[in-house]
């Protein structure tokens, strides 16, 4: 027995003659934040891609809390607990930061073949949406369209539609890219608070955020994972500071 | 069966299938080079016809009037491009289907104005009409032949142009990756220009071939138009080679279907119920292809993207 | 523009409408009454289209097979001297649902042009069935044997007829309204706005898409059902694929993001329409390139500039 929530065994991907995922295995721990990190073009967007279901793979296994999931789609994996934002903030922008929320919410609660009454003023929609937009700190914000939100604000905004399907498994693709200190630090207090009671994989390049956030980290190179470890372990890898960290680090 | 109706009949079919071909390379280039849906593809078809008609009239000499319909509809075309379609490259589709549309209405009614609305018959000079003997016993129409012919040729001269000139390069780049055509320096509105007006000639030379063996009239671009959506559906959007491969599958299937349909249900069922079924299922035939095709190759057959 | 003032706007639209018999027979005018109802019944049917092709972004170039289908069903039961108008209606709507159900079927799985050619081919497809069946005309189309029949309400009593077509077009606006801000219509808006997104928080969009398809097109075949009741002839020109242009530019015209835009198209486009051909017979010359206008400078639609952005 162990304690795995997610194992991925032989996971391979290529675009014509790019190998994307090349026979990755990963194993992902209930409760822990698993970074992984790599250089551009590492091919992580694409693992995280197939973790989601948004992309298949050509070949190899992905099982999640002991089910093999391979085959299974992006909104089939939502309903057994992932979540995901993407690298590129996705988002409703025409809709309202709590209608995004509670669209999140009612993909969970039930059936959404209902024609009549108005899902806005559904209460047992409203009040989850409200509560996990409190709990990323868009409380203040709730009535606005998404598009309307500045840059940060969206990135949480996309948290709190991951937080509202109440997810075992969540898949940050870059939570902080693109924003400034002031707004990456609010974003890493974000993912603080929900540590240990997800399970988080987390693709960042931004290393301070990883080395405070990662209970352990991986490290793909080139779609291959090189080495994974306590964050200790990786920053003294010798391999890892070769092939990626390099002077980033020692600075 | 009859043999000899049999090939008679695959030979129509080629003959259909060889001017869809025509329709569908222009469209599904124009699209897949500049993303656009260009309804009024037919259009050109029609004004080729007209244009061929009345130049034939003019100048006396079948070929002159081709040439100058040809010429026309090129002309047509281009100013089509600089005046209403560059703008809308940028659009969404359904903005694109719109526009068109109301292009189509625009033609349409000032073909019923400069030629009036009635069909117009076109004619064969004596060196064009008449029928060879294949062989023994199987003569067919000479002019089908000169058209199968004609768009075999412009296939063939078509794929040596996409495959294997500088042109061609620029083309089959523009299809996968317009910013890079873009950063090649190469001035790319002119290529799309060119691009644009080629497409426009191709379906106008379609039309003013078709002239002589249906009618000239205002509207018939867009019958034809919606079978060349079913080629390109069934091919693959943006795909010559699919293009090539879907005309030549509705050619066949939409001719066969409407000669040997009706009698072969009639000898499963009464006369009288074959009748009325005959024509109703081979006028879907078609359509069912386009639907089986998507139920098990959503892409087409050659996608052009994979 | 809120909520209020839209209802003033509404309420008065309806009234404007509700007004047109009283007036056109002061008038001794009885041909708009005619075009009023015409009008209201193409209404319909954008309206029809506009849940399928605004809210939920699926960009159908077909919406007239639906016209046809409940024109048929009508006209079919008439011929055999069916005349129950609650059996023809009921006939319309279901066989409209079903036909919608196999060819959204097949062509929601697809997406962007396919969409758009796949849906015009197969209208097409059913306009030369209806061409090809002798039996009810073929070509030619038939003579509608006898209006629908609903006891205490007579469609042949032009007044009566018109009401009906108006509080059907009330009903269907209602019901509009309510579907698009329901939970299913949330979804379908969604999968629209962001499909990614959508798939990533647990909706897969096809059911939901061709479950709006199917909705979409029974509303339509009660408007075609309505439509040879006023035309009193069937003839398989109600499946034109130029129909099916038109109901897209009722949609486009009115703009998508409110229910009530299509209402505004419809009359926008048929009053234009039938201005212009009363003017020349070469109105479609002018109709052309206007419409290739309207949709380069004009996208937002009469009703963005009415109501305002919101819906």
């Amino acid at each position: 027995m162990n304690n795995n929530l997610l194992e991925v065994r032989g996971l391979t991907k290529s675009f014509g003659a790019l190998l994307a995922s090349d026979d990755i295995d990963l194993e992902v721990r209930e409760g822990e934040t698993h970074a992984i990190i790599g250089p551009n073009g590492a091919g992580k967007t694409t693992l995280i891609s197939q973790l989601a279901g948004n992309l298949l793979p050509d070949r190899g296994r992905v099982r999640f809390a002991g089910e093999d999931i391979t085959a299974l789609s992006a909104p089939a994996r939502s309903h057994r607990g992932f979540a995901r934002s993407f690298q590129i903030t996705s988002i409703y922008r025409d809709f309202t930061a709590l209608e995004n929320v509670m669209l999140a919410v009612q993909a969970h609660a039930g059936s959404s073949f209902r024609f009549w009454g108005s899902a806005r003023a559904e209460r047992a929609l409203q009040e989850p949406a409200r509560r996990v937009l409190e709990e990323v700190g868009l409380g203040a914000r709730t009535g606005l369209p998404g598009g309307n939100l500045a840059h940060g604000e969206q990135r949480q905004l996309e948290v709190a539609m991951a937080l509202a399907t109440r997810p075992r498994l969540m898949l940050l693709d870059e939570p902080v890219a693109g924003m400034g200190a002031e707004e990456t630090q609010r974003m890493v207090g974000l993912i603080s608070t929900l540590k240990g009671g997800k399970t988080i994989i987390l693709v960042e390049h931004d290393m301070d955020a990883v080395f405070s956030l990662a209970d352990r980290v991986s490290v793909l190179v080139y779609g291959r994972i090189v080495a994974t470890g306590t964050p200790e372990e990786i920053r003294t890898n010798a391999e890892v500071r070769r092939a990626y960290l390099g002077d980033e680090v020692a600075a | 069966m009859d043999i000899v109706l049999v090939l008679e009949q695959a030979l129509n079919g080629l003959q259909l299938g060889v001017m869809l071909f025509l329709m569908a390379a222009g469209l599904t280039l124009v699209f897949g080079i500049m993303n656009l849906v260009n309804l009024a593809h037919g259009s050109f078809y029609m004004v080729g016809a007209y244009l061929a008609t009345y130049f034939y009239q003019l100048t006396g000499s079948f070929t002159f009037g081709a040439l100058l319909g040809l010429a026309g509809t090129l002309a047509v075309g281009i100013v089509v491009e600089l005046v209403a379609l560059r703008t809308l490259y940028e659009r969404d589709h359904l903005d694109q289907v719109l526009a068109t549309f109301g292009l189509i209405l625009f033609f349409n009614e000032l073909m019923a104005i400069l030629w009036g609305r009635a069909a117009i018959y076109a004619t064969l000079p004596d060196y064009l009409s008449g029928h060879v003997e294949l062989f023994a016993g199987v003569r067919y129409p000479l002019y089908r032949l000169v058209i199968i012919a004609v768009g075999l040729a412009v296939a063939g001269l078509l794929w040596f142009v996409v495959a294997r000139t500088r042109l061609g390069m620029l083309i089959r780049a523009g299809a996968s990756n317009r910013t890079m055509v873009a950063a090649l320096g190469v001035n790319i509105r002119l290529l799309y220009t060119l691009v644009f007006g080629a497409g426009a000639a191709l379906a106008g030379l379609a039309g003013l071939m078709s002239g002589p063996i249906h009618v000239v009239q205002p509207g018939m671009g867009e019958l034809i138009l919606i079978e060349v959506f079913v080629v390109i559906v069934i091919g693959g959007i943006g795909s010559i080679r699919g293009a090539l491969a879907g005309a030549l599958i509705v050619g066949m299937v939409d001719t066969l279907g409407r000669a040997f349909v009706r009698p072969m249900l009639a000898t499963v069922l009464s006369p009288s119920a074959a009748d009325t079924a005959g024509p109703a299922l081979a006028s879907m035939l078609i359509y069912l292809l386009m639907a089986v095709v998507l139920a098990l190759r959503p892409q087409g057959l050659f996608p052009a993207r994979s | 523009m809120n909520s209020r003032t839209r209802a003033i706007v509404l309420a008065t639209g309806l009234a404007v409408l509700a007004a047109v018999p009283p007036v056109a027979g002061l008038l001794n005018q009885p041909f708009y009454l005619d075009l009023v109802r015409r009008i209201m019944i193409f209404a319909i049917a954008a309206l029809s289209l506009n849940l399928i092709l605004g809210y939920g972004g699926m960009i159908s170039f077909g919406h007239a097979a639906y016209l046809g289908i409940g024109a048929y069903a009508v006209g079919v039961l008439a011929h055999y001297g069916i005349d129950n108008g609650f059996l023809q209606w009921a006939l319309a709507i279901g066989a409209s649902a079903l036909v919608a159900l196999v060819i959204g079927a097949v062509s929601i799985r697809t997406s962007g042009v396919y969409f758009i050619m796949i849906t015009l081919a197969f209208t097409q497809m059913l306009y030369y069935l209806g061409i090809s069946v002798e039996e009810f005309g073929g070509d030619d189309g038939m003579r509608l044997a006898a209006k629908s029949q609903f006891g205490l309400i007579d469609l042949n009593d032009g007044n009566a007829f018109y009401y009906l077509v108006l509080a059907v077009l009330v009903l269907f606006l209602f019901l509009g309204h309510r579907l698009v801000n329901s939970r299913f219509g949330m979804v379908i808006r969604a999968a629209r706005s962001n499909e990614a997104r959508t798939r990533s928080i647990g909706f897969s969009p096809y059911p939901y898409r061709l479950a709006a398809f199917v909705i979409a097109g029974a509303m339509c075949g009660l408007a075609g059902a309505l439509l040879v009741n006023h035309t009193a002839y069937l003839t398989p020109e109600f499946m034109n694929w130029t129909r099916s242009g038109e109901l897209m530019f009722m949609v486009i015209l009115g703009g998508t993001a409110s229910i009530a835009g299509p209402v505004l198209g419809a009359f926008a486009l048929l009053l234009v329409e039938d201005a212009l051909s009363g003017w020349t017979q070469h109105w479609q010359l002018i109709l052309g390139p206007l419409l290739v206008l309207s949709v380069l400078f004009f996208r937002r639609g009469l009703a963005g500039l009415l109501f305002g952005k919101n819906e």
